[in-house]
């Protein structure tokens, strides 16, 4: 053993067992499989799913009992019979203004889809050079600061004036409610480079491609994914209210007409639908979010 | 190749407080040489490792190397950091291969491939390859490290600690290693190694730099290690000459220490 100087001594301790011959990771094994104790894992989903069906069955309860007391709200039954024969029409397709709601929300997710794409391929690489760049981000970050609180929609009749075509016009709404968030997350990921990996390429003289592939995108890739979920679920909040205003066929302009026709059971059924896609669109995002924290947990 | 620090000052400002690191460190290192900065958290050794590595702006004084003053870092004098600092979503072989690339543009591909092969393999991590930093123990990502830093084919070697966090067996092991690149693999002439243990300082090192706080001065003793090479770490142990070393550095370090404390 060696003599070591009392503050290496710690350091020097740690067992860091090398596995050159067996081949095997010697960190890999150290995960035990977790078995909750008295009860099974069947149980636990079981328990989850009970206290979720408990406490929708108290607010539909409450829904029901409020219903009675405000003129033309519909009950929670009024709202299944609607969402069944919405449903069940779904994809009828009788020209523009003659709709299954289901088209309709398919053409409301493309309008967002397209904004949202549009947003993260000029957010990223804004939000990543803002992120390594001090200068950059102290011109731009006030900027940001200030566009920020602004409501998307108030952009809706500048944009209407530059691209004169409400479709488009929308599309860019959507690209700027997911802008920001999609560039400040990636900027604060892409600043959070550890100095080891930031001299690492110093010292190899790593090209800023190499540099930007090979450890701004790694470290960062958390962050993003981060910002593009919560982006996403503005722009679908967003949406609702841009077509409102567009007149474009989609869900938001759906509830709307059918508010003006004095058919609220359809209202509300809208709103599960709206509401039921939302939660999948997270979900499909957290799923992502968990992968890239996985990366991040290897790095 | 000689390596020149000449009169070196550098002061961190903390809150209020300024602490003056580095004091006037003069040092020149020959061709061939392997040199220990020994001393206890503070002394300033990991920052002047960090200067002549291009890494942190000296106040005052300057680096050469052949007479030249060195620039900002670069792969001439390559570096093993504390704790590794692999590219986390590359294999082995891609982190030294990018390494290479980016360090040595000049050299064809087959070039890139045969010192990525070389030093991999001098570290015995040619068959792990294909594995990412995660799948593979510290001491493998240390030795990972090594051979990256080689590979570049750097004149002068910066080492900071590099077996501070690994095992005993490892750090003998990657230390046998370390030496036979250092000696006959690599024309990399110039190493200068951080470090804690005076043991490893003794078996590693040509001269050995004892560095301490203030109000000491920086550079408290400098010991020429004159065992001949190839030692053995069984064997050296019986050596007078490493003993009394042993004990100087002993008697240095923990005075500096006691009067700290």
């Amino acid at each position: 053993m060696s003599l070591m100087l009392p503050d290496a001594i710690d350091q020097a301790t740690t067992a860091d067992i090398d596995v050159d011959s067996a081949g095997e990771p010697a960190h890999r094994a150290s995960a035990p499989i977790a078995i909750p104790r008295g009860r099974s894992r069947l149980a636990q989903s079981a328990s989850t799913l009970g206290w979720a069906v408990a406490g929708a069955a108290v607010f539909v309860a409450l829904w029901h009992l409020g219903a009675r007391q405000v003129a033309n709200m519909p009950t929670p039954v009024d709202t299944w019979s609607s969402l069944r024969e919405l449903l069940t029409d779904g994809f009828r397709n009788g020209g523009p203004g003659d709709q299954g709601v289901l088209l309709l929300l398919k053409s409301s997710l493309l309008r967002v889809l397209k904004g949202f794409v549009m947003a993260a391929i000029l957010g990223i690489p804004l939000g990543m050079l803002i992120g390594s760049s001090p200068r950059a981000w102290k011109a731009v970050n006030p900027l940001i600061q200030f566009l920020r609180p602004v409501s998307p929609l108030a952009w809706y009749p500048v944009l209407l004036i530059i691209f004169l075509d409400a479709d488009r016009a929308s599309t860019w709404v959507i690209c700027l409610t997911s802008l920001w968030p999609i560039v400040l997350n990636t900027a604060a990921g892409a600043s959070s480079i550890p100095t080891d990996h930031r001299n690492v390429a110093r010292v190899f003289h790593l090209t800023r491609r190499a540099y930007v592939r090979h450890v701004v995108v790694p470290h960062s890739l958390g962050s993003i994914v981060t910002g593009l979920r919560l982006s996403m679920g503005t722009a679908w909040m967003v949406i609702v209210a841009v077509e409102m205003m567009s007149g474009r066929d989609g869900i938001g302009n759906f509830v709307w007409n059918e508010y003006n026709a004095g058919a609220m059971p359809k209202v509300v059924a809208s709103i599960v639908l709206i509401g039921t896609t939302g939660l999948l669109l997270d979900l499909v995002f957290l799923k992502l979010a968990k992968l890239a924290s996985q990366q991040e947990a290897h790095s | 190749m000689t390596l020149e620090i000449r009169n070196l000052h550098k002061s961190f400002v903390h809150k209020s407080s300024v602490q003056h690191v580095l004091r006037g460190i003069e040092l020149t290192v020959q061709p061939g040489e392997f040199v220990s900065l020994i001393g206890h958290s503070g002394c300033g050794k990991s920052t002047l490792l960090s200067v002549v590595g291009g890494l942190t702006t000296p106040d005052r004084g300057e680096v050469l190397l052949d007479g030249a003053p060195v620039g900002g870092a670069g792969p001439d004098r390559a570096m093993v950091f504390q704790n590794y600092s692999l590219l986390p979503r590359l294999t082995l072989e891609q982190n030294v291969e990018v390494a290479v690339a980016s360090a040595r543009p000049e050299h064809s591909k087959s070039e890139r491939g045969e010192l990525v092969h070389r030093y991999l393999g001098g570290v015995g991590l040619w068959e792990h390859r294909g594995k990412r930093p995660h799948q593979i123990s510290g001491g493998m990502q240390q030795r990972c490290a090594v051979a990256r830093a080689f590979a570049v084919e750097p004149r002068v070697l910066l080492l900071d600690e590099p077996f501070g966090a690994l095992d005993a067996l490892t750090r003998a092991r990657l230390q046998g290693q370390l030496i036979e690149l250092w000696q006959s693999e690599s024309e990399t002439e110039i190493v200068l190694m951080v470090t804690h243990g005076i043991d490893e300082a003794v078996l590693l090192s040509d001269r050995i730099v004892v560095m301490s706080n203030p109000p000491q001065r920086s550079v408290v003793d400098m010991i020429t290690v004159e065992i001949p090479r190839p030692r053995d770490r069984v064997s050296i142990a019986d050596s007078p000459r490493y003993r009394e070393i042993q004990h100087r550095l002993l008697a240095l370090l923990s005075i500096d220490g006691e009067r700290v404390a």
